[in-house]
C-alpha cells in the first residue's frame, strides 16, 4: 500500500511506458494511460481494504477491469504475454523503489508481487475464455458458410457438401435443406458429396435421415458426386441406399431431377449454332 | 496379435475421448496410408475402417486411444491401427460382427464393414475389461 503511494507518479509513468513499449504502439499511449491509471486506482483501493488474496472481495474492481482489458486484447489479436504484461510490468516499475527501501518495503513488495502474479494468471484465463468464444463462434459461422443451399432450376435445389460431416453439421445441412424446400417450393433436392473425403456409417446414416425427412415433405432427393473410391468403400461396408437415386456427377443428378419434375432437355438439331 | 511395426518409424498414439478425436484419428491414418503407398481406393477403405473403429471406441468403449503407424513383414509395407479401450467389452462377438446388429441406434455395419475393408482384422475383447481391435492393410 505504502509502496504504491510513495512514488506514485514515477511508478505509474514507468508502468505505462513498459506496457506501451511491449505493445509497440498497436494501442495508443493515451489508451494505455487511461486503462492503467484506472487499474492503479482500483489496486490501491484493494490494498487499502487489506485484502491479501487477488480473488478476494477487495479486488473485485481490479478483476473486473482486468477481465475487460484481457477481452479487448484477445479480440484485437494480442498474445497472452502481451496481455499479462499489463500486470507484470508493474512489478518491474516497482523494483527501483526497493533498492533504497527498507526491509518493510521488501515485505510489502513480496506481498504485492504475489497478488500481481495471481492477477496476471487471471488475465490469461480471461484471455483464453475470450479466444475460445471467438473460435467457437467462428466454427459455427464456418458451419453456416460451408453449407449453402443453391437453387439450380425452378423446383430443383442443391447442397454441395464439403469436408467432414459430423452430427452438428449434418443437423445444419438438414435444416437448411428442408427450409429451402419450403421457401422455394421445390420438389427436387440434390445432395452433392463430391467434397466429402470419406463416407462411413455415420455419414451414411445422416444422409439417409435427411432423405427420409425430405420425403416426408413431399420432396425427392438425389445423392450425387459419388467418386469411385467412395462407391467401393460404401459397397464393402455394406451400406444400402435402398431406392434412393445416386449419381456420379452433379450434372447427371440435375438431368435426373429435371426429368422428374417434367422438364424436357432437348438437343437442337443444328447443334446449337 | 503383435503388430510388426516398421523399425524406422515408431507408431503414434492418438487419444480418443471426444468427437474431434475421430477426425484426428482419420487424418493420422490417412498420412500413414499415403506413406506406405496404398492406392486411393485402398486408402479410402482403410481410413473409413479407422473412422468406424475410432467411433466405436468413443461411443461404446467410453473412450480410449489409437496407435497407428507403418508396418513391415517379409519386405512388404503396410499400415496398421490399433484401437484400445477399457470399456464394457463385447459379450457376443459373433453377434456384434453380424451385419445390421447394433446395441445403439447405428446401422450396425461399423465392425463387420471395417473387417471387410481391411486385409487383417483382430478383435480382442473381454467383458468388463475392454476391447482392442487391430487392423492392417498391405500395399500391393
Ligand atoms: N469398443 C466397443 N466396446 C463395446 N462394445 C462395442 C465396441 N465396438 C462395438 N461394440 C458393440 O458392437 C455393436 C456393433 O458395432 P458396429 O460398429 O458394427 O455397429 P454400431 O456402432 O452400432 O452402428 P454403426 O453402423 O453406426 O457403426 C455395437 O452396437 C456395440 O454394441
Ligand atoms: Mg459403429
Amino acid at each position: 500500500m505504502e509502496l504504491l503511494s510513495i512514488d506514485q507518479e514515477r511508478v505509474t509513468a514507468e508502468w505505462i511506458d513498459g506496457v506501451s513499449r511491449s505493445l509497440q504502439g498497436r494501442i495508443s499511449k493515451a489508451e494505455v494511460d487511461r486503462e492503467l491509471r484506472e487499474l492503479y486506482g482500483a489496486l490501491v483501493d484493494g490494498l487499502r481494504a487489506g485484502d491479501e488474496d487477488a480473488r478476494g472481495d477487495g479486488f473485485s474492481e481490479v478483476r473486473a477491469l482486468l477481465t475487460e482489458l484481457s477481452r479487448n486484447r484477445a479480440r484485437q489479436g494480442f498474445t497472452p504475454s502481451e496481455t499479462a504484461i499489463s500486470v507484470l510490468a508493474l512489478k518491474q516499475a516497482l523494483e527501483p523503489a526497493l533498492r533504497n527501501g527498507s526491509a518493510e518495503d521488501t515485505t510489502a513488495y513480496l506481498r504485492l508481487a504475489r497478488i500481481l502474479d495471481d492477477l496476471a494468471l487471471l488475465t490469461i484465463e480471461a484471455y483464453t475464455r475470450t479466444r475460445e468464444q471467438i473460435i467457437s463462434s467462428q466454427a459455427s459461422q464456418l458451419m453456416e458458410l460451408s453449407t449453402p443451399v443453391v437453387k439450380l432450376w425452378d423446383g430443383v435445389i442443391a447442397v454441395p457438401l464439403v469436408g467432414t460431416l459430423d452430427s452438428a453439421r449434418t443437423q445444419v445441412v438438414m435444416e437448411k435443406l428442408l427450409q429451402a424446400l419450403v421457401d422455394t417450393g421445390s420438389e427436387q433436392a440434390i445432395i452433392d458429396i463430391t467434397g466429402v473425403p470419406a463416407v462411413d456409417t455415420q455419414v451414411a446414416q445422416h444422409l439417409l435421415k435427411t432423405v427420409v425427412a425430405a420425403r416426408l415433405m413431399g420432396a425427392e432427393c438425389t445423392i450425387s458426386g459419388i467418386r469411385p473410391q467412395i462407391a467401393q468403400t460404401i459397397v464393402a461396408l455394406g451400406i444400402e441406399f435402398g431406392d434412393i437415386v445416386t449419381k456420379a456427377s452433379l450434372a447427371d443428378a440435375l438431368q435426373h431431377a429435371l426429368r422428374r419434375s417434367g422438364v424436357d432437355l432437348v438437343t437442337r438439331q443444328d447443334g446449337g449454332r | 496379435m503383435t503388430v510388426p511395426w516398421a523399425p524406422e518409424a515408431p507408431p503414434q498414439t492418438q487419444p480418443i475421448t471426444q468427437n474431434d478425436d475421430v477426425v484426428r484419428s482419420r487424418q493420422q491414418v490417412r498420412t500413414f496410408a499415403q506413406q506406405c503407398g496404398l492406392s486411393l481406393v485402398e486408402q479410402t477403405k482403410f481410413i473409413t475402417a479407422a473412422s468406424e473403429l475410432a467411433r466405436n471406441t468413443l461411443v461404446y468403449g467410453g473412450g480410449g486411444e489409437m496407435r497407428a503407424g507403418l508396418v513391415e513383414r517379409h519386405g512388404r509395407r503396410g499400415v496398421a491401427a490399433v484401437f484400445a479401450d477399457s470399456g464394457p467389452g463385447i459379450p457376443d462377438t459373433d453377434l456384434a460382427l453380424t451385419d445390421g446388429w447394433t446395441s445403439g441406434g447405428g446401422l450396425g455395419l461399423g465392425l463387420s464393414g471395417a473387417r471387410r475393408l481391411v486385409d487383417e482384422f483382430f478383435l480382442d475383447t473381454e467383458v468388463d475389461r475392454g476391447t482392442t481391435v487391430t487392423i492392417v492393410k498391405w500395399a500391393r
